[in-house]
């Protein structure tokens, strides 16, 4: 029975920085985290995912690797050992959380909490004891969320034939084939990772694109580049007929007017998380739920019920980590008194899908943009006429500015190719400042790097693009 | 590294410049040191000049606008250098300049029906710190709607500009194009982005509050008349006619003043000027530079009378610095001569006639009509043979001298013809009293009558 200024009920990427942003700004903080610190980011989710996608693009890089000077002799793909590295990786960053969290004197308890009402929160352990803890400033729920089937599909989650990323995460070997149902980022990943391993993939959405949420351009593009490497984009598709067996799993896709079945040997669901809310006593404590089913917040992250906040995937999208992350921040500031608290802006929070090529994303879509009848003008670089993508044989891809035709706001940015997740950031600092595309070209680039096409798509959505 | 090019205070007493000729344009390359513009103040028309190497980038005042000393005229920069910053402060710091782009044009006062008449023209001072109050409109019916006070934007007060702590970040591009395009003034915006910071929102709100606020009248353009029509012209204040207003309405009223008049009998410093002229030309001295020179004299030996009201004690001076007031088309400039008791009759002949050349053609500098201890005020080649002139604060005295003219007198009993000139002189009566004023005509008398004492 311990009391701290903040209680953070769970540990993944929301709860531990803001538990570390709270105990900088001398805040007394404990973290309920029943599994591993760092949570699904770190163990089921980010981390491990990019580890898998390091071993895929290699396993790219070495089949054309003779183009290059080198000959590889004969190789094998064993997902098996990607996928223990990749847990390697996971666990080793789990640690670093925990010694994040000695250095902060942050206190790990490690079991399940419920609210207790009066700012309390009443934890089980492990071992099965029960402990009560005092919050004197705030609880903050971080529990994330949590895999989900399609049972409405006749997908219900059975971890053997249809799976989700949780398994996928540790499974070991690649299947020879497999449909996946759902096309984010989550579903396109997996399809580039399984599909680089041997697997025929089958990529199944409901939308007209994969990558919904991003520019229908950079989806098409990455539709083109999936099927160029064999995986079968189907989208547009209802689901039917799903017969589940004990090795396999068959259905019926109803696409574009056509019907085809489909026999894979297992279904990895990808259409979304549910946030975790039960079990927390959350109607008891008044803790009030939007209509999406999250934790219903302000913008400054409070629940409807006093000295409780909520953060991360549990408050509601977008259920990225760094968002997450941000808001650990800001609520830590907010409950320090920090005057100068800057508050979210969800404006200005970039997309990443790790697969190949990647895109990344900030801002609005062009669709958007004509939803919203902004007055807009598109700049577009190709990466194909980079010539460090040329360099790198890396040419797919392109970056697309679309910038307000009389100031020259940057609405919207999109970039899909090699390396997009990364330089996509100085227009997420743009933006950030309210920069003008004139002040994005403003700064030099670099010759050669990929960040030059950046400067160029922005000179192009004002007439003015030198390499096209 | 740019150069901003400012109204400068070109005088101490300077409060706003006039932008009468630009000399360089946007485009022409510049050193430092090179004249940009002439620039006419409260005194003379005084070069503006360059503070810095770069090409002159941008013009911010047209010719004639006048604009308060320190207000940004023009920007010095490298060709390719972002000066984008700086015009948007400017366009912040600039008020309600009539043309300025994107002001709401409120409705001009609209002239009141019948007749040739136009309404009455504000100079484009109406913008400046000094501030004129309204004139009155012509009673003329309803029609004519009340201006406002020119220079005061009639709106709530706006709140007070944030300084954020790092100048440079104080709007972000976006506002400031923003802000530009809609004729916001982000001197006026408070921000509220990080760090005080003016974002696109505050212009936003800005521009709405902007629409809801009433429409005022905004200074109308200046109308320069010198049409002969209708039943009265009316002149726009030149800088010299504002500052001479100004500087003497500033000595009546608060100055006890009380006037000394004397006659001085002009024989001989007559037949002393016959006698120079004969000489020659280069000998030529004038009756105004007699009196100068033995103004200069009595001065030196009468330093009460050499003085200055400080407000909380009098100041009475050692050396003597006479002005001399000289008529110039616009009006009245009093260039000094410095140390005059110390100077011969020529130098002060030679110097009075520098001297008014240079103010005829507005070149005077301040150095040149500052600093003054005493003044004189010669209206005798006008054929004036006696008037008042109004004391130049802080000075304690100035005297004011008719014209040389024949006159029956009455010397020992007899009417006959002399030569005699008129002087007045205004005093301070806080500095100076009846008796003090005329002992020192009584000296200024024995030198004028007597001008073989000036060559001592």
């Amino acid at each position: 029975m311990s009391s701290y200024d903040v209680i953070f009920i769970g540990g993944g990427p929301a709860g531990y920085v803001g538990a570390i942003r709270a105990a900088q700004l001398g805040m007394s903080v404990a973290v309920v985290e029943r599994e591993g610190l760092g949570g699904t980011c770190v163990l089921w989710g980010c981390i491990p995912a990019k580890a898998l996608l390091e071993s895929a693009s290699l396993a790219s890089k070495v089949r054309k690797a003779a183009d290059f000077g080198i000959s590889v002799g004969e190789t094998k793909f064993d997902y098996g050992v990607a996928m223990k590295r990749s847990r390697a990786v996971a666990t080793q960053n789990s640690k670093g959380v925990e010694f994040l969290f000695k250095k902060h004197k942050i206190a790990w308890i490690k079991g399940t909490a419920k609210l207790a009402g009066k700012n309390s929160v009443s934890v089980k352990t492990a071992d099965g004891k029960e402990e009560k803890h005092d919050a004197k400033k705030a609880v903050v729920i971080s529990t994330g969320s949590r895999v989900k089937g399609l049972p409405q599909a006749g997908l219900e989650l059975n971890k053997k034939t249809v799976i989700s990323s949780d398994e996928a995460l540790i499974l070991e070997s690649a299947p020879k084939t497999m449909a996946i149902v759902g096309a984010g980022a989550v579903g396109c990943e997996f399809a580039d990772v399984f599909s680089a391993f041997g697997t025929q993939v089958t990529l199944i959405d409901i939308a007209p694109t994969i990558l919904p949420l991003e520019d229908a351009d950079c989806s098409a593009e990455l539709t083109k580049s999936f099927r160029k490497r064999k995986i079968d984009v189907v989208t547009g598709a209802k689901i039917g007929n799903v017969k589940v067996g004990a090795g396999s799993v068959s259905m019926t896709l109803d696409a574009g007017g056509k019907t085809q079945t489909l026999e894979v040997e297992q279904v990895l669901v990808a259409a979304g998380r549910a946030p975790n809310i039960e079990d927390l006593g959350l109607k008891e404590a008044g803790v009030q739920l939007t209509d999406q089913g999250f934790v219903k917040i302000n913008e400054r992250m409070e629940t409807t019920a006093k000295g409780i906040y909520a953060i991360g995937d549990v408050a509601g999208p977008p259920m990225l980590a760094h968002k997450g992350q941000r808001e650990g921040v800001v609520l830590a500031e907010l409950l320090a008194g920090d005057p100068h608290v800057r508050l979210m802006n969800y404006g200005n929070i970039p997309n990443a899908t790790y697969c190949h090529p990647e895109v990344a994303s900030v801002g609005l879509t062009e669709q958007q943009c004509k939803d919203k009848k902004l007055d807009y003008k598109v700049g577009r670089f190709p990466f194909s006429a980079s010539g460090r993508a040329r360099t790198s044989g890396e040419t797919e891809g392109f970056v697309k500015i679309i910038r307000d035709s009389k100031y020259g706001e940057i609405l919207g940015a999109h970039i899909i190719g090699s390396h997009a997740t990364e330089i996509l950031h100085e227009l997420v600092v743009a933006r950030a400042n309210e920069f003008t595309v004139d002040e994005v070209d403003l700064a030099i680039h670099a010759h050669p790097t990929l960040s030059e096409a950046v400067a160029e798509a922005c000179l192009d959505s004002l007439g003015k693009v030198i390499h096209l | 590294m740019a150069t901003k090019v400012v109204m400068e205070a070109l005088s101490p007493t300077m409060e706003e410049g006039r932008l009468v000729k630009w000399l360089k344009n946007e485009g022409d390359a510049v050193k430092s040191g090179d004249i940009l513009a002439e620039v006419e103040t409260d005194k003379a028309v005084m070069e503006l000049v360059a503070r810095g190497d770069g090409v002159v980038r941008k013009r911010l005042a047209n010719e004639g606008d006048a604009s308060p000393v320190g207000t940004l005229l023009a920007i010095i920069a490298a060709p390719d250098e972002d000066i984008d910053s700086i015009v948007a402060e400017a366009g912040a710091a600039a008020t309600a300049a009539p043309g300025a782009p994107g002001e709401p044009q409120g409705e001009a006062s609209t002239p009141p029906p019948g007749g040739g008449e136009t309404a009455p023209a504000r100079s484009a001072a109406a913008v400046a710190p000094v501030a004129l109050p309204a004139p009155p409109m012509p009673p003329r019916g309803a029609g004519a709607p009340r201006p406002q006070a020119p220079g005061q934007p009639a709106q709530p007060a706006p709140p007070p500009p944030q300084t954020g702590a790092n100048g440079r970040q104080r709007s972000s591009p976006l506002a400031r194009r923003l802000a530009s395009d809609r004729g916001i003034e982000l001197a006026l915006v408070r921000g509220s982005g990080p760090g005080g910071r003016i974002v696109k929102r505050d212009i936003e709100t800005a521009v709405a509050a902007a629409a809801a606020r009433p429409k005022t009248a905004a200074a109308p353009p200046v109308k320069r008349l010198i049409s002969r029509e209708g039943d009265y012209q009316d002149i726009p204040l030149t800088q010299i006619r504002k500052m001479i207003a100004r500087r003497l309405a500033e000595s009546l009223g608060p100055v006890p003043t009380f006037y000394l008049t004397a006659e001085f009998d002009m024989g001989r410093a007559s037949e002393m000027r016959a006698a120079f002229k004969e000489i020659g030309d280069d000998f030529k001295v004038s009756y105004n530079d007699i009196v100068l020179k033995a103004v200069a004299n009595a001065l030196a030996d009468h330093p009460e009378v050499n003085a200055h009201w400080m407000g909380d004690r009098i100041r009475h001076f050692n050396r003597v610095h006479v002005a001399m007031a000289v008529a110039v088309e616009e009006g009245l400039i009093t260039p000094v001569i410095f140390d005059a008791d110390r100077k011969t009759l020529s130098d002060i002949s030679r110097e009075a006639r520098q001297l008014a050349d240079l103010a005829r053609q507005r070149k005077l500098t301040p150095e040149q009509y500052t600093g003054a201890t005493f003044s004189v005020s010669n209206l005798g080649m006008l054929d004036i043979v006696e008037f008042t002139a109004i004391i130049n604060p802080p000075e304690a005295a100035i005297l004011a001298v008719g014209g040389v003219e024949a006159k029956p007198v009455v010397v020992d009993g007899n009417v006959v013809v002399r030569e005699r000139m008129r002087v007045t002189m205004s005093c301070d009566h806080r500095v100076v009293d009846g008796a003090t004023g005329a002992r020192f005509l009584q000296a200024l008398r024995r030198l004028i009558e007597n001008p073989l004492l000036l060559v001592l």
